[in-house]
Order: structure tokens, then sequence, then C-alpha cells
């Protein structure tokens, strides 16, 4: 009998407490910066793409909903000819994000990308590219990779020297 | 032999070195300079290891595994701290200039770097200063340089110079800046350079043709594949990813290939993912809509009911295949697809290796042996692995000696090298052209093949066979006979080698004779002999009446109803005859997978799988029959060549065809119909082959995409295809642990990603397969078979006047018709098409240089430019074999010439 009206007594308690539901939709709630929602593909601050088609992002996958092609282009950059994301499949674990060695694959704090056609899920690259560095700013991969590409060579990556000459014998 | 690690008792054989030991036993022990193929020279302070002097010794000593040799009770330790921590160490070393690369890099994922830096434990990089870098070389088509990934191995120069001989690649400068490359920009000249990408540990020489369709080895499909490329059937795992072949990488095959493939085979894999790629089936004239695949069967199946039918078999096609299309014709309707002199070429050799008393030897066995003679032939062009063996064979002698002499174990690389210094063992070699093995040879003759066949003939006679003596040789050739038989005769085991490269088969004969009277004399010799195509023999075995009586047959009306199995038959014999024989035909049917010149002449076209999307058996030139798997589902309605005629034969009932439906019912029915055959059922487990009643996977368990690969035509996934014909699967789904050995679809181990965890697959290293080599040899020597020997020598070779006799060149890149599909390999070819002509000969007949010459061949007059060579004697010619669109294919051949017009091409 106690504890009944003990429980009636917190509820009535409550009628004053500061209230914690949102009015979703007009009212957005407040989402951590690493909230880990849709995933797009960033750029570097030159506003390169920073995919460089590694696989790794799909290696991870444990639902292997993400589908590349890794090409090069003519000045020596690596990129995907075509990024592929099943989100009918993707249980937003974050382990592409992880895995992903240039910071191109990041999970955005945004969630409301539901559909009534399943195949509207399907996000190719056109729908993943963005066009910001996302929570990486500053980072560029091929400026610490050894490859040499366009407007970049041999030596010129930070923490390098100039190439070896072959032909010196000096220490 | 007992050895003790870390505390542990194992038994190992001797003659190896503790590296050796560790890996066959299956510890890992990371290394980086030594290899299986190369040996040791402890150069890269990797495999380190405690050796302790007895049990009482716990301090023991630091040593370099692969440089100590295994002895009894002999007790090392892996796992003690300062072996390990020296490891570590050492790979944090080589990693220090090492670039942040492996997301850009084509190694990663396959990289033995990668997994040795995880197996020692070096998980964080202490360095953090400034990294050293060089400039890259452009080697040509087949592979990419990044010299910053070097780790400074010299495994590939080792390989390049050492192994295979090449000259181009070295190391360049001194102390921290060494360089493994050229002395300029410019394509590896040597034939086995595409092995470097699998040679070196890390991604400075990786696969050019991968990096253009690019995947990682953990996202290829794989299956286990046999190569296409010569007559030496090359074992190869053959990658795939969305439906186009994406690598083929080394498969080792202990009694085969080993370790390394050539460059043809590596790269010649282009022609599956080409546009000339036939993937429909077509009506000529072309009939209403498109044709489906139920509908071509019906109208296929009536022309062979109406019409008077042959079949036109292929050595670039499956055993399987050609069975199919014999039994569908009938046997007395089968013609082999080959060219009149191929196919004396390969019954000859038939013939002498089943009824001879010489075994022909695998690769492997090549390696072994300790005096070579080669006759006529350019083996790096026309079989380029065995030329790779012959250059192993040839230091057999000097290691052997240097063994005994200085009690030197043969991997101890180093010191073995110093100690032979350029000593090689005898190889002769009778050849009409200078060749790339002259370089290691004792000595050389050059002549008219029927001259050198008659040097042959001589020493055949020298050693005793029972032949019609050969007189009026020189001086020279004389003294060159009996320094060929002292060699001959001194050796262990002798190795003989001919084929078809020169057109000429008495080099063939005068090989089955030398051989057989070695044998006779109480030696070991083995024969060897080098064959057009990838199935010539197994053809041959197949049997069928020759092309030129199937020309004849169509030409006399007694058939019009010609099928063609996977050939273009422009490669086999010249164009007017084709030309007459399509002419006289009403309906041809083409099954094939490219449209060549052929195909434009077919009334219907079927879509043959490659040997990608097919399963087939093919026999190597050594009589040993091995299954290659389909690699994927095809595009389109391609399927199985035997699968077309399976399907056809059911709708035209053909009673002999009856009831077969997959791979083993027409395997069955081939062993049945060809007892000799028989050993074909058992190379490879048949389709309901389960381990754990699990299928094989041909997909790695970290293969990638599964759910999004094929999302953008429809979000819901197939069902994967079923393989109904082979115990493998599509899928990532099966078992996981070792398949039996015809059925590796690639190589990999838990901690060794690369190819070098072949080490784990080995009974022993360097060795077999767990399970035995794939592959069953069908052909073993008549022991008590007294030999026949081929009597006759060819008479001198006279020149005849106002003509040539043309004799065909062959080359690695060009020859071969799949081949040539590859860009790369095509640039790599000769690329013009040419007479080379005797310079004198060309003085005599008022013919210059660049000139077209015309030459008329049964009353057909052809046009080609004239090149002078010097090596050609006289009244003889040469054309380079096979290249694309060559007219005149019959080799060799006497054609007369008719004159020379004064246009002058500009070359």
């Amino acid at each position: 009998m106690f504890s009944l009206l003990r429980s009636m007594w917190l509820v009535f308690l409550h009628m004053f407490h500061k209230r914690e539901t949102y009015q979703y939709p007009e009212e957005k709630a407040p989402l951590p910066a690493r909230w880990r929602g849709r995933i797009a593909l960033t750029r570097d601050p030159d506003g390169g793409e920073r995919c460089v088609g590694c696989y790794l992002c799909a290696a991870a996958c444990p639902v292997d909903c993400i589908s590349l092609q890794a090409t090069e282009a003519p000045d020596g950059r690596r990129y995907p000819s075509f990024f592929r994301i099943n989100f009918s499949r993707c249980i937003f674990c974050g382990f592409c994000e992880e895995a992903c060695p240039t910071y191109a694959i990041q999970l955005l704090p945004d969630f409301e990308i539901a559909e009534y056609d399943r195949q509207n899920l399907v996000y190719e690259k056109e729908d993943l590219l963005i066009n910001s560095q996302g929570k990486y700013p500053g980072y560029n991969y091929y400026r610490v990779a050894g490859m040499a590409i366009g407007g970049k060579d041999k030596g010129d990556a930070a923490k390098e020297e100039p190439p070896v000459d072959v032909k010196s014998l000096l220490p | 032999m007992n050895i003790y690690i870390d505390n542990k008792k194992y038994e190992i054989k001797e003659g190896k070195n503790l590296l050796e030991a560790c890996l066959q036993l299956g510890l890992n022990l990371p290394y980086f300079c030594w290899h299986p193929a190369l040996g040791s020279v402890g150069a890269c302070r990797q495999c380190a290891i405690k050796l302790y002097k007895d049990e009482d010794d716990t301090k023991g000593r630091l040593v370099m595994g692969c440089m100590e040799p295994v002895r009894e009770n002999v007790r090392i330790s892996l796992e003690d701290s300062d072996a390990k921590g020296f490891r570590e160490q050492v790979i944090g070393w080589l990693m220090t200039n090492h670039p942040h690369d492996c997301a850009v890099c084509d190694e990663g994922g396959s990289c033995h770097l990668q997994d040795m830096t995880v197996m020692a434990g070096h998980n964080y990089r202490d360095y953090r200063f400034t990294k050293r870098t060089y400039n890259n070389q452009d080697l040509g088509p087949f592979l990419n340089h990044e010299m910053n990934r070097c780790i400074q191995c010299y495994r590939c120069v080792r390989y390049y110079k050492d192994y295979a001989g090449g000259k181009d690649l070295d190391v360049f400068a001194a102390h921290n800046h060494v360089y493994f490359g050229r002395c300029g920009d410019g394509k590896l000249e040597s034939e086995f350079s595409g092995n470097l990408a699998e040679v070196c540990p890390t991604g400075v020489f990786t696969d050019k043709t991968l990096q253009s369709h690019y995947t990682r080895k953990w996202d290829l499909t794989y299956a286990p594949s046999i190569c296409q490329g010569c007559s030496l059937g090359c074992n190869v795992s053959a990658g795939e990813r969305y439906g186009t072949l994406r690598q083929i990488a080394n498969r080792y095959n202990g009694e085969v290939n080993g370790y390394f493939l050539c460059d043809r085979g590596r790269y010649g894999y282009e022609f599956v993912n080409s546009q000339q790629r036939i993937y429909e089936p077509a009506i000529r004239p072309h009939s209403n809509g498109t044709v489906n695949k139920e509908h071509i069967i019906e109208v296929v199946a009536e022309k062979i009911k109406k019409g008077k039918v042959i079949g036109i078999g292929s050595p670039r096609a499956s055993l399987e295949s050609n069975f199919a299309l014999k039994q569908l014709v009938g046997t007395d309707n089968f013609y082999l697809g080959m060219s009149d002199s191929d196919h004396d070429h390969t019954g000859l050799a038939l013939k002498i290796l089943k009824e001879g008393p010489v075994r022909t030897p695998s690769l492997h066995e090549m390696e072994q042996a300790d005096a070579v003679l080669i006759l006529g032939e350019d083996i790096t062009n026309t079989a380029p692995l065995m030329a790779l063996a012959v250059r192993q064979a040839a230091r057999q002698q000097p290691i052997h000696d240097t063994e005994q002499q200085l009690h030197l174990a043969p991997w101890q690389d180093a010191p073995m090298r110093e100690a032979i210094q350029d000593k090689k063992g005898p190889l002769f070699i009778l050849n009409t052209f200078p060749t790339k093995l002259d370089e290691l040879a004792t000595a050389i003759h050059r002549g008219a093949p029927d001259n050198l066949a008659r040097i042959a003939f001589a020493l055949a006679a020298k050693l005793g066979a029972d032949i019609t003596p050969v007189s009026d040789l020189h001086e020279d050739e004389k003294e060159l006979v009996t320094r060929m038989a002292d060699a001959l005769m001194a050796a262990k085991s002798s190795l003989i080698i001919a084929g078809y490269g020169s057109g000429c088969d008495h080099f063939m004969k005068a090989a089955a004779n030398i051989s057989w009277a070695l044998q006779q004399q109480g030696r070991t010799p083995m024969l060897s002999l080098t064959l057009p195509e990838c199935n010539s023999l197994g053809l041959e075995i197949l049997g069928g009446h020759r092309l030129d009586s199937a020309i004849d047959v169509v030409k006399q009306g007694e058939a019009d109803t010609i099928i063609i199995l996977e050939n273009d038959l422009y490669r086999r014999a010249d164009e007017h005859v084709i030309d007459e024989m399509f002419k006289h035909a009403k309906e041809v049917i083409l099954v094939d997978h490219l449209y060549n010149q052929t195909a434009e002449k077919a009334t219907v076209i079927l879509p043959a799988g490659t040997f990608a999307e097919a399963d087939g058996t093919l026999v190597n030139n050594e009589g040993r029959a091995q299954r290659f798997f389909q690699v994927f589902v095809p595009k389109g309605s391609v399927q199985e060549s035997w699968r077309w005629f399976l399907q056809i034969a059911d709708k035209a009932i053909i009673p002999r065809l009856n009831g077969l439906q997959n791979l083993d019912d027409i395997i069955w029915a081939m062993c049945v119909a060809v007892p000799f055959l028989e050993k074909v059922q058992q190379i490879a487990p048949h389709a309901d082959f389960r381990i754990n009643g699990q299928k094989i996977p041909r997909e790695s368990h970290r293969y990638s995409g599964r759910t999004a690969n094929l999302a953008k035509e429809n979000v819901s996934e197939p069902k994967p295809s079923d393989d109904i014909d082979t115990p493998l699967s599509f899928t990532m789904e099966g078992y996981r642990g070792e398949p039996p050995a015809p059925l590796i679809p690639y190589f990999w181990s838990p901690g060794w990603n690369s190819v070098q965890s072949v080490n784990k697959y080995q009974t022993e290293i360097g060795g077999h397969l767990h399970g035995g080599d794939p592959g069953l040899r069908l052909l073993e020597p008549h022991v008590n078979g007294k030999p026949h020997y081929f009597r006759e020598a060819p008479d001198h070779f006279v020149p005849i006047p106002g003509h040539v006799q043309v004799m065909p060149m062959y080359n690695i890149f060009g020859s071969e018709e799949l081949s040539m599909y590859t860009k790369g390999i095509a640039q790599s070819s000769q690329d013009f098409f040419c007479m080379y002509m005797n310079p004198e000969d060309m003085h005599q007949w008022g013919v210059s240089p660049g000139i077209w010459v015309s030459f008329d061949v049964d009353h057909h007059t052809y046009q080609m430019v004239a090149v002078p060579n010097h090596w050609l004697p006289r009244g003889i010619a040469a054309l380079n074999a096979g290249l694309p669109k060559s007219k005149i294919i019959d080799l060799p051949q006497c054609i007369r010439l008719c004159g020379s017009e004064s246009l002058h091409i500009a070359r």
C-alpha cells in the first residue's frame, strides 16, 4: 500500500521536472559531432577527393555494404571511379571510418535518410561526396605519403629528403 | 634428424637450413632476403634465432636462421626474448624510410613486409625524422616502380640477374642510397620480369596490368587455373572482380612451374576482358529480334540433323570441349584444328613419348639436369619457362663439384656463386638463329635446320644408335659431335630438348635417337619436346583427321556444315586455303570467345567461355593432364563449349552424348571412350567432394562488397550462382582450411597474406604440395620397349634456284594468339610483318632491303617487305610466326620468288 502511494507521488513530482522530449521533427535534437549517422566522403584542404580507393573501408565493413573501384588519374592521384554504399544494409557501426587511412570516409551527425523505396538507399559517389573536410580539417594524405602526384614530386612531402642522386658517392 | 625448437623435439630432413626447417614445421619466423628458389645470403638479419650449445646452455647466441644448417640435436629458440627483441629492432630499422603509402600501394593486402612487420611485433614507428626518397623509372608496360618502398633485401637483383639471367636490372649508388633499377627508363628485357612483382617483398615492383583495374587480393575471386600461353601448362591462380579478370598470380606446383611464370603467362590474360569478346549468340543472315539460347540450340540442332557435318577441334580448347565436339559430329567427321606442320610435330612427339623408352621430364626435373642439348629450338620464345629451367640446369654441374670440394650446401647462395664464378655445365645449342641461352652455352652451332639435324643424327650414331651413319660432316662438326657425345655420356642425367620451333621435325627424331641411344648405354637421359599450344598433346591423344582433309572434304561437297571449336582457322592454314573452304561450306557454326577473322565468315556464332569462364582439362607437353576451373560466372549467354555441344546433342538426339549434363559426366564419358585418358578422372576431386560438408570457397573470408556490388541494378541481392561442375563455390562461404592441392584457389595462411604463404602448403620447402602436386602424367616411358630409331638423317640442304624455304621464327610476345590482346604484349611484339632473307640471296635476286617482294604460294601471290638477316643460310628465309593478320601460315614451306617492286617502304 505504501509503495503504491510512493510511486504515485513520484509520478506526480515528474510533472514539475524539466521536459526531455523533443518535438521532432519541428525541433531537432542537438547531436554530438561524433554521432555515427549518414556516411560521407570528404575532401582535403585543397578541395581534392580524399578517398584514394584503398578498399580498407570495404574490407572492414561487417555487412559488406561498401563497394568501390580504385583508379588512377593521369597526375598520379588515386580515386574511386565508383563508390557505392548500400544504406539499406549499413548498420552505422563506424568501422569504415576507423579503417580509413586518409580521413575520407566519415560518419556525420545526420540520421534523416529514410526512404519509401529501398532502392533509393543505394548511394553512389555523387551522393556521398561532400564539399567539406568533415571532422578532420587540415589533413591531406598526399602531403605525408611517398607517392608523387601532380604538384607534389618526390621529396616534397612532409619529412622527406630530396630524392637521392644515384650517381653520387658522397656520404 | 632431430632438432629442438624451444625445447620441443622435431624431426627434419638433412641438408636444410634452420629457417627452412622452422617454416616447414609450420612455425612463423620472419624473413626477407631468403627466398626458397634463391637460397640464403643472410643479408636482412630478420630471421634471427637463439642457438644453444647444448642442453645446459641457457645463454645461447643469436644466429641467422637462414645461414645455419640443420644439425643433429641442435637446440634453438624462436621465442627467446633476445631473439624476438632483435627481430623487432631489425624490422624497425628496415621500416625507417618506408613511406606512409600502404593505402595507395598495390602490394597492400598481399605484402610480405606488412606480414613480417606484424609478425615481428613492430607495431609503432619510433623513427620521427626525415625519410629518404628516390625517383622512379618507367619499366615498361608490365611493372610499376616505386623505389621509396624498398627495404634493400636484394631479392630483385638476385632473382633477375642470378636466377633469370637478366642484364638490365641492377643495384646502383652506395651506402644508404642503394638504388634498384635500370640504367635509365625502359622496358625490362627479361621475359621473366613479371616475377619481380612476387619476388619483391614489398611494393617496389608491382603488376601494372593489375593496377589498371586495381583490386586487393582479398577482393578477388580466385580459381585454380592453367596458363594457356604455351605447351608447358604452368599453374596459375586467376582472379576476378566485377565480372572482369584482374590478375594472374603464380600457383605453385612443385613439379611444373615452381615459383615463377613468364611474362606471356602472367600478363596474357586480357583477352578475357577484350572488346572483341562474343557474349551473345548470333545467326547470319540476321534473324528478327534477339536470339535466345533455347532458340539457337534448336536452330543448330536442326542444321546438324539436315546437313553433312564435320567438326574442327582446337589445340587451345579443353579436352572436354574437343571430345564433346568429336562425339557430336562422330569420330569419322572430327578434324584436328592444327596446321599441318603442327599436326605432324605433335603426332611425332606423341609417338616418341608414348613408344620410346625415355622419360619426358617435368620442369622441376629439367632444373636438375647436368648436361643439356637443345636442338633447333629457341626455348626462350617457344616454351619460356623451360628456358628458366635450363638456366638452372646449366649451374648443376658446378654446384655438384663445389658441394663436394668445399662442402657447401646448395642453399648457401653467396659463397656458392663466389666459388662457381662463371663456370657452367655442358649446354650445347644447335640452332639457326642466336638465342638468349647462347650466353650459357658450351658450344653453339648454326646453319640450315636440315644440316643441324644431320649433326644431331651423327651424334646419335656416335652414341651407338642403330641408324644410317651420317657422312660428309666437316672437321669442326665432327669435333663438336665428339664433344657433345663425351659430355652427354659423362652426365648423370642429361636433358635433350627439341620441338616445333624450327618447323623441322628431324630435330625431334634426332633428339629421340640421341636419348634412346643414351638410355641403351645405361645412362638416364631425359627427353623434352616443346609443342605449339596449351592442349596440342591432349588433342592429338584424342585423335582426328588432318585439317587439310577437312578442306578437301568440304571442297568435294562431302560435307556442307562445319562446326568450329574455339579456333581461328586463318591461323591454321594460308588465307587462300581457308577462304576456299568457307566458299564451299553452306553453314559455318563457330563456338568461340573472340570475334576474329573466322567469326566474320560464320553463319552461326555461339559464345564460348574462356579459360576463366569454363572448366576443363589440358594436357601439357610432358603429358601431364591438369584441370582448370571456372573463375567467375560470365556475362550474357557465355558457357563452356562442351556445354553448348551437350545441349545441342540433346536437341539433335545424338545417342553418343545422351544424358550427359555436367563436367563429371563428360569426363566420365571421355574416359570410357578413350581409355588412354583414364587418369583424367582422378586429377581433381569430383563435384560432390565436400570437406565437413562444405564446398571450397573461391573468395577469401575478407571478401568485401557482397551487399553493394550489384545494388545499383537491384537493391535485393540475387542468389549467388551455384557451381554444379566442381567442388568450388562462387561465394566466400565454405571450408576455410587447406583444400586438396588441385583445388587451392589462392595461397593464404593466417599472418601470411602474400604469396609467400605457399610455405604453409608444402610438405617440404620447395617440394611438393600437401597430398602431391596437382596434375597426373598420362605418358610414362615404355621401359622395356626396344627403340625404333629414326634411321634416316635428312639430306644436306640444297637451295632451289628461285625459291626460298621459309621457316618460322617464334617470339614470346606476338606468336601466341590470345596473349596479343594484352596491350603491353602487343606493344612488345614485332610490329611489322616481314620476310627475313639471307643478304647474299637478296643481292643475287636484286632485292634491296625494305622493298616489297612478291612470293608465289599455290598460284596465289603474297607480298612482303624483305629484311636482311645475316644468320639465315642461303636459300632459307624466315617469317615471324603467328603475328595477327599474317597470311602465310603453313610453315615451313618452299615458296617461289616472283619479283620485287621498286616501291620503297619507309620503315
